[in-house]
């Protein structure tokens, strides 16, 4: 799966190496953007999942995903900002409702590990996280309404990329980068999980085998166990 | 519906024998209303301004009352007495989100006065209307998200801050609508009508909100 | 006697916390209007297992009927039945005697008229127009135990009800809590003499675990001393 993710990338890059280095930011950014906020609303059904079967694996699913998404979703603020310095000179663009909206979604979800860490019961914690991410997976879409709303008559779109208005080779480039920032996500995702749920049988085989004091607890944690 | 009742009188009566929440909000509006007429350095304020300065305060003094909601609970004991009662749950979400609502009401009531006596240029009188209107959605929201994020960080180890934290961002479509609507109200040539498109976003995020936090409240209480 | 469905029954009930075991496969059989007793030191599991048969907390494995009814899922049928006296006293401090009560009894769908009742059996009529902080323990304690038998519940959970009464206040409130009342009774003690003494049935825990179980005559001194160790 990996490999097939870097060859993806790999593969796209000499594409658009005629179009210059800035355009090429935007080939990341914007598979970040929307292959991260899939994560959070992903993760947020993941979370519903959760709270229905009430089985601990489902937290950990939506844990990783919104985890995951959260990085991406930095890497993708940041090649943001770096597009926005290179396309129109500042750091930063107020009137461009996407990035706003965007940059408080982040915000939101920047708060779900601190949320996990301060509460110390591990069933409490998977619940109230659960909690947590339906209402802000149901806040993605809300907020980004608003945010364009608010923009609408003050400043004109800047951003007039939108799919269709790609020429034919940037358009491939793009759905290729897209599907490859898509599948690292997975990738890193079922990694994590894998990893996780090693560790955790690997607590319980001992405790079984050696009884429960010989397993010391893993103190305060943001993820679930 | 007896059960909220129930639960809305007893937050009532608590609020009126200690006094703690509402006087503090109140005290903090004003202090904040203050503290704009120094930072901007303006004789009056009107329009958007205006509308973002008297939005930002109420949300911020909010962020008091949802810090102080179920502390009578927490720390005496009151969740297990709930918790212990043939009642529907979601009824605390309920009984507590009208009560945060009803703080925020009388805030309103003085704190709007002194914001048009401190600081607003124009006159409140043709905008009354359309005011009420606004900041009765606001408050809506803020009582729904108040309440569920309240209850989140009564369980949370930095229980003051995890609060305002996790609710802010989430109160910013909110934030945007109610200063939006404000905005025209407030100016000095008002028609007295909001826009409607802001209304209706409100009315939109109080439902959707409300709905959510109802499905989810039973979740937040279950052990 | 014999026919009678339990009015508890428990079987292989589990309960962690996190990755700490609180009750590991317990299993007990009460009958109605009998008086059980859980021994066990602090920590040993006897306030979880109260909590799991109030239904405030839910159990992970085994099976738990309270009064007939499996527990989750028909823990709102049970609970207006059940009455938990836990270590705190669950009233509001800045509320009245009487407010606190009539809180309660709203909550219960009961009458102002049994309210009234209820503090005339605590003999807490004349103070119950303080606020509570400005009462004593003991006082505190009587109007906590009025708040229990409030809804005349068929199942007493009490915790440690003792605590904090004088010997007159503890003969006041004997016929509420007590034998007489009627009600099938779980309780826990520190003075594990004194349980004994008011038990038909015993359930030691230690670790979680059941240490032993049985009528209170076949406990042996040698046994309690392992116990409290």
């Amino acid at each position: 799966m990996i490999g097939i993710a870097f060859a993806l990338i790999f593969f796209y890059a000499p594409l658009d190496a005629d179009q210059g280095f800035i355009q090429k930011i935007f080939y990341l950014h914007v598979p970040l953007a929307i292959v991260s906020l899939s994560g959070f609303v992903f993760g947020g059904l993941l979370a519903i999942g959760h709270l229905r079967t009430g089985e601990r694996k489902w937290d950990m699913r939506s844990y990783v995903a919104i985890h995951l998404a959260l990085i991406f979703g930095f890497a993708g603020l940041i090649t943001g900002s770096i597009w926005a310095k290179a396309s129109w000179g500042h750091w930063w663009e107020w009137s461009e409702p996407t990035l706003v909206s965007y940059l408080i979604v982040l915000l939101l979800f920047a708060t779900y590990q601190p949320l996990r860490f301060s509460i110390e019961d591990p069933e409490r914690q998977a619940r109230y996280a659960s909690v947590f991410a339906i209402v802000a997976g149901a806040f993605v879409p809300l907020n980004f309404i608003a945010v364009r709303a608010a923009q609408k008559f003050v400043h004109p779109r800047i951003l007039t990329l939108g799919g269709g208005n790609l020429p034919g080779s940037m358009r491939l480039t793009f759905v290729i980068s897209l599907l490859a920032i898509g599948l690292l996500y997975v990738t890193f995702w079922k990694f994590e999980m894998a990893a996780k749920n090693a560790r955790g049988q690997l607590r319980a085989a001992r405790r079984a085998l050696l009884g429960d004091d010989a397993v010391r607890p893993m103190g305060r944690s943001a993820a679930p166990s | 519906m007896r059960t909220v009742v129930t639960l809305l009188r007893k937050d009532l009566l608590l609020e009126l024998r200690a006094l703690e929440t509402v006087p503090a909000m109140i005290l903090f509006s004003i202090v904040t209303f203050v503290i704009f007429h120094f930072a901007l350095n303006r004789e009056a304020i009107d329009g958007q301004l205006a509308a973002g300065v008297l939005t930002a305060t109420l949300l911020f003094a909010s962020m008091l009352a949802i810090n102080r909601l179920f502390v009578a609970e927490r720390e005496q004991g009151g969740f297990d007495a709930f918790l212990l009662a043939p009642v529907e749950r979601s009824a605390l979400l309920v009984a507590k989100a009208a009560a945060l609502c009803l703080f925020l009401v009388v805030l309103e009531l003085i704190a709007v006065p002194a914001f048009d006596v401190l600081l607003l240029g124009p006159a409140l009188g043709p905008a009354l209307l359309g005011l009420i209107a606004v900041l009765a959605l606001a408050d809506v929201a803020l009582a729904v998200i108040g309440t569920l994020v309240s209850a989140i960080a009564v369980h949370a180890r930095a229980r003051e801050v995890i609060g305002p934290v996790i609710g802010l961002p989430l109160l910013i479509p909110a934030l945007i609508a109610t200063a939006r609507a404000l905005g025209p109200l407030l100016a000095a040539h008002t028609t007295g009508t909001p826009p409607s498109r802001w209304i209706a976003f409100l009315g939109l995020y109080d439902l959707v909100f409300a709905l959510l936090a109802y499905a989810v409240f039973d979740f937040l209480l279950e052990d | 006697m014999g026919g009678q469905a339990p009015a508890i029954e428990l079987r292989g009930l589990s309960r962690h916390f996190g990755e700490r075991t609180a009750l590991r496969n317990v299993s007990v059989r009460v009958a109605p209007g009998a008086t059980l007793a859980v021994l066990g030191r602090n920590g040993a599991g006897k306030s979880t297992l109260l909590r799991i048969l109030a239904t405030l907390l839910r159990p992970h494995a085994g099976e738990v009927s309270v009064l007939g009814e499996p527990l989750p899922k028909r823990a709102f049928a049970v609970r207006g039945r059940l009455g938990l006296l836990g270590h705190e006293p669950l009233l509001y401090r800045d509320l009245t005697g009487r407010e606190n009560l009539l809180y309660h009894a709203r909550l219960h769908g009961l009458p102002a008229a049994r309210v009234e009742e209820v503090l005339a059996a605590v003999q807490m009529e004349r103070r119950a127009q303080e606020p509570v902080r400005l009462l004593s323990r003991g006082m505190v304690q009587r109007l906590a135990i009025g708040r229990v038998v409030l809804h005349r519940p068929e199942l007493l959970l009490l915790d440690e009800p003792r605590a904090n009464l004088d010997p007159g206040a503890s003969e006041l409130v004997e016929p509420l809590i007590g034998r007489r009342a009627g009600a099938t009774r779980v309780l826990t003690s520190h003075d594990p003499k004194a349980a004994l003494a008011e038990a038909d049935l015993v359930l030691a825990l230690a670790g979680g675990r059941v240490a032993f179980a049985g009528s209170p005559d076949q406990v042996s001194s040698q046994q309690l001393r392992e116990l409290y160790a």
